[in-house]
């Protein structure tokens, strides 16, 4: 089946994009990525430690920007200023490399986005050239505004980063998909597999999720529990479902032919 | 003498030093490093050309795991 997501004009075969933090440590790192099947995995921008453990592996190493495709964040930043200067970083440090993950956090205890810092950064990302797939909530008014000015994926929440609360509002997320033409990917609180799946059956283009994976008790089991999730629920939205009906008064076996009953 | 902030830490250096040298002072050739000077981006090939100056805030970052 040819079914790909396009990003930015990229296509890709995983509709799973995955993070890369809160490992236990690299190998795990990578054989959780490895196990996920995603292609596009996201990366932070941080200080570089100075003058500590010179020879300690970059995360680059084992994740080759020859082998996926990195997508930066700005996890963190509570700015609009702060996630422009970071994504710049990120451009330089990636031989300018483009596509980046945009997200301006409103405050430290619910990571909930801050959509007026996260418009203004992505007008300056967007006219600096970079190509913005933007965290967002899951309003459909502040989704339409962020297509419009640019941005080549909307990524709005399921429910609070790291929570694993699951989809709260299917009905934003109807809502949003019917507003806005670019990829819609639920970015933040997928819990399990069946979360993953019920975002895909509801029509978004993709799930992007971290800690549902790096969190699980077996990280590398949970990451190809997602894949098969995202790729069972996308399966189910393009069948399209059966209606659901109380009663159906339909049963599956053909109702001709029964034995008779000895009685009778 | 020059004070220069690196990461938000004070660090000395004996005399005024091209950015490329101060990357070699401090273990990170050939590392995959971006480098911000007072709020602005210092190209890879600008490290040579560009000396630091005594007030100095450089950034320095990499890439680690993150959601």
């Amino acid at each position: 089946m040819n079914d790909k997501l396009i990003i930015a004009g990229k296509s890709y075969s995983s509709r799973l994009l995955v993070g890369t933090g809160k490992y236990k440590d690299f190998a795990e790192t990578q054989a959780a990525v490895e196990a996920s099947g995603a292609e596009i995995i996201t990366i932070a921008i941080r200080r570089s430690n100075i003058g500590q453990n010179p020879n300690e592996p970059s995360l680059l190493e084992i994740l080759p920007p020859s082998k996926y495709m990195l997508l930066p964040n700005t996890a963190g930043c509570y700015t609009a200023d702060d996630a422009v200067r970071t994504l710049r970083l990120a451009r330089e440090l990636l031989d300018g490399h483009t596509l980046v993950k945009l997200e301006v956090l409103g405050d430290p205890q619910s990571l909930y986005p801050n959509v007026i810092e996260t418009i203004a950064a992505a007008k300056t990302l967007v006219a600096e050239g970079f190509q913005v797939m933007v965290y967002t909530s899951d309003d459909p008014i502040i989704a339409k505004q962020l297509e419009d000015i640019g941005c080549v994926a909307i990524m709005p929440l399921a429910s609070l980063i790291g929570s694993g609360m699951g989809i709260l509002n299917p009905w934003n997320l109807q809502l949003l998909m019917e507003r806005v033409q670019v990829p819609v990917i639920v970015d933040a609180g997928v819990g399990t597999a069946s979360d993953a799946a019920i975002a895909m059956e509801l029509g978004c283009d993709g799930v992007l999720m971290n800690t549902a994976i790096a969190a699980a008790q077996n990280p590398v089991l949970m990451a190809g529990a997602m894949k098969k999730a995202v790729e069972a629920g996308r399966e189910a939205y393009l069948a399209g479902r059966m209606p659901k009906k109380l009663y159906s008064a339909s049963p599956s076996s053909p109702t001709a032919g029964i034995i008779s009953s000895v009685r009778s | 003498m020059i004070t220069v902030s690196i990461n938000g830490e004070p660090r000395r250096f004996p005399q005024a030093i091209s950015v490329a040298a101060f990357i070699e002072e401090m273990g990170l050739a050939g590392k995959r490093i971006a480098l911000e000077r007072n709020g602005e981006i210092v190209p890879r090939g600008m490290f040579a050309a560009q000396q630091l100056a005594d007030g100095d805030r450089l950034e320095v970052v990499v890439a680690v795991g993150g959601g």
